[in-house]
């Protein structure tokens, strides 16, 4: 039960594992309803220079006094000094990060998990689907593709949200379309100013003809629409091995240690969050696994 | 002068009292020995059991003491003789010692706009844990795969482990619970002691386990073992492997339990179970951990403390707007899959023993053999 994708964390820090390390809030920008995305930098110069992620992995965000939560990052993993994150405000920790402002510290370790197998499919098409704060994990990988716009077929990226204040990153869509990203949204409850579709991401897949033999179709979002997005991806005969996910699971380690992130045979923070469907299938929506 | 001390591999027998020099030596070179030891509430009929502590002498042991124990029960009782192991394992396990029940990671200071994070540079203590089982030793390498073999590796349970002494015991009389023969982690003690005992009628046989054990035989009064108390103690050990209370099938369980995710048996035991996470506490393997923020008073400083956390609490697989888990079939399920599938292979090995706890300690007598057995059967 290998996921293909292997693991490309290695301890950044000699410190102990679970050593949260002052960073600072450099920015703040709103996106959508109760979520902002959040620029930050190691207070530390060797730790900020040396720190690099990849598209996909996430970090363990840390405020005194009240907790940490997994995050994943959400800027250009070219970009090296700055972390992006961007958070919706759910609950305790994220609503306490929601008071924060530009200076003030955080405590940041990471980076953690798997990342989208970027290298591995070069050449092939990319369907990227998601929906709310899943576009998140992904915006690493819009960035990348851009940035090496040469390596990849066409690519789309199908989004959707509850209602269109959801909708992150909308002010960057006609950059990224300029930069030949084919982008359909939709939602689930439109309002008077939406012109677009209105309806459940993964049946976008209606408006696109895809080459099954040469697209990867990459996705991440609440479990029950990764399983329509599959569904509609295999009806397609796009191969399981070409279709990846990325889970949620609560998190308390983001090391492999506290067990809390369990998936079957897997620990999501470590040989996930981004797995190869082919190598999850048999526990994919199994009731309550 | 002889060389006074038995070789790695050596067996050597012992007069019983000479077990307080081990334990002199051992104290001597710095170590805390933990031990079994009855706890305080014993003199009341029903009540009591075998627990793991802090221990100085051989008389805080539990000598003459046995315990009776089946699914949902346990009681101690005397025994018609003076051994000193003469039990098996009670609800406490050596994880106690070396994987704290509440452990602070860190201390987390607000300074100057900032913070800083000290470490709890603890002295970790040095244990000798005195009277180790075969399926305990074994427990505690599971628990070393998972906390040591990284990438990244719990810098406090290596601390701890590093400089822990096991001095082993044979099992001689399994308990109404054990079946480490299925589990081939016992009643004889596998590689990973220092030392390992086998009580005899009025001797220990000591086998050497490693360079430390050799050293702690120097302050101690042996002989080498004789040809007719090895035979005694090879024969002891057999008739032990033969009279296990329980038994398990174990041949492809992952499969087993893998293809049987929505077998009607998991309703029905999460109509018994009630959720209490009894099993999980009590078992040598369980490695589950919350993290606590705990605030000082101000909020000037505040600590990062881990707690002992089970697959059977609330909000363990609580994710926002959600529970991955949210039924006590789910749970249950997650835990025996765990247990006996997904530990292998994630650890390459079963992350059960067969120590027998967690069905002594299960108030309502659920016992994972018979659930094994019970979702075998219809297959
Ligand atoms: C790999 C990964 C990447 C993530 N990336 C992002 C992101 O980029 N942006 C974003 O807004 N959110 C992200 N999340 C979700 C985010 O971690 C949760 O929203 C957050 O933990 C909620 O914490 P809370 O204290 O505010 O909420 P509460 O509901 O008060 O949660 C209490 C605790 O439960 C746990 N928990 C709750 N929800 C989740 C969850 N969904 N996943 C994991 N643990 C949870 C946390 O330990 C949390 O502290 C990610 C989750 C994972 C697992
Ligand atoms: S699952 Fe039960 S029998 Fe197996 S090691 Fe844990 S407590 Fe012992
Ligand atoms: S199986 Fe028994 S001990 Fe375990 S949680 Fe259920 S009731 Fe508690
Ligand atoms: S989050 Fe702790 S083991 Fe994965």
């Amino acid at each position: 039960m290998l996921n293909t994708i292997t693991a490309p964390t290695t301890p950044l820090f000699d410190t102990p594992p679970m050593f949260a390390h002052p960073a600072r809030v450099t920015a703040i920008k709103d996106e959508a309803y109760a979520t902002a995305t959040y620029e930050i930098e190691f207070e530390d110069d060797d730790l900020k220079q040396h720190y690099a992620f990849r598209a996909g992995q996430f970090n363990m965000v840390y405020l005194p006094n009240i907790g940490e939560v997994p995050i994943s990052l959400s800027s250009d993993p070219a970009k090296t000094g700055v972390m992006g994150h961007t958070i919706r405000y759910a609950g305790n920790v994220t609503r306490a990060i929601s008071r924060l402002r530009v200076g003030d510290t955080v405590g940041i370790r990471g980076p953690y998990g798997t990342a989208w197998p970027l290298e591995r499919i070069h050449g092939n098409d990319v369907c990227i689907v998601t929906g709310g704060i899943g576009l998140a994990p992904l915006r690493p990988v819009i960035y990348h593709i851009i940035n090496n716009r040469s390596d990849y077929g066409r690519v789309y990226l199908l989004y959707g949200a509850r209602t269109p204040i959801d909708m992150l990153y909308t002010e960057q869509f006609e950059d990224w379309e300029a930069h030949g990203i084919e982008i359909h949204q939709t939602v689930d409850r439109a309002d008077e100013s939406w012109k677009g579709h209105v309806g459940v991401v993964p049946m976008m897949f209606y408006h696109l003809r895809l080459n099954p033999k040469k697209t990867t179709v990459l996705t991440c979002g609440p479990e029950i629409m990764i399983h329509f997005v599959i569904f509609e991806a295999l009806a397609r005969r796009i191969p399981k091995e070409q279709i990846y996910v990325s889970m949620e699971r609560n998190m308390k380690c983001g090391i492999g240690l506290c067990g809390h992130c369990q998936f079957g045979p897997t620990f999501v923070c470590k040989e996930g969050p981004v797995f190869a469907y082919a190598a999850i299938e048999p526990f994919f929506g199994v009731e309550d696994f | 002068m002889p060389d006074l001390t038995p070789d790695i591999g050596a067996f050597v027998s012992i007069e019983k009292n000479e077990l307080q020099c081990i334990f002199d030596a051992l104290k001597k070179d710095g170590y805390t020995l933990a031990g079994p030891t009855v706890s305080n509430n014993a003199s009341t009929p029903g009540e009591g059991a075998i627990v793991y502590d802090e221990i100085e002498t051989v008389e805080d042991l539990p000598i003459g003491w046995t315990d009776v124990q089946g699914p949902g029960s346990y009681q101690l009782q005397r025994r018609n003789d003076n051994a000193y192991f003469g039990y098996v394992v009670g609800p406490q396990s050596w994880k106690k010692f070396l994987f704290p029940p509440q452990a602070t990671l860190m201390t987390v200071r607000r300074e100057n706009g900032s913070f800083v994070v000290e470490s709890q540079a603890e002295d970790a203590p040095r244990y000798a844990l005195i009277g180790v089982r075969g399926c305990e030793l074994h427990a505690l390498l599971i628990q070393d795969h998972v906390f040591l073999n990284g990438p990244y590796i719990d810098t406090h349970y290596k601390a701890r482990r590093e400089q822990t002494f096991v001095l082993a015991v044979n099992c001689t009389e399994p308990g109404g619970t054990c079946f480490c023969t299925s589990m081939g982690t016992g009643p004889k003690v596998g590689p990973g002691f220092d030392l390992a005992l086998t009580e005899l009628d009025d001797i220990f046989i000591v086998e050497i386990g490693s360079e430390v054990g050799r050293m702690v035989m120097r302050s101690v009064k042996w002989r080498p073992s004789g040809a007719f108390e090895l035979q005694t103690k090879r024969t002891a050990l057999a008739e032990a492997t033969k009279s296990m209370g329980r038994t398990l099938e174990t041949s492809d369980l992952p499969n087993l339990l893998y293809q049987n995710l929505d077998h009607p048996f998991w309703r029905e035991v999460g109509e018994r179970c009630l959720s209490c996470a009894n099993c999980t506490m009590v078992c040598p393997t369980c490695f589950c951990s919350d993290i606590l923020e705990v605030s000082e008073l101000g909020g000037a400083a505040s600590e990062r403390v881990r707690v002992w956390d089970s697959c059977f609490s609330m909000n363990y697989s609580h994710v926002h707007g959600g529970n991955i888990r949210p039924r006590t079939k789910s749970r249950y399920r997650q835990w025996l899959t765990h247990k006996f599938a997904s530990w292998i292979d994630q650890f390459g090995e079963s992350g059960c023993v067969g120590c027998g706890r967690c069905i002594t300690w299960c108030p309502v007598g659920i016992d994972v053999t018979e659930s094994i057995d019970a979702i075998r059967e219809e297959v």
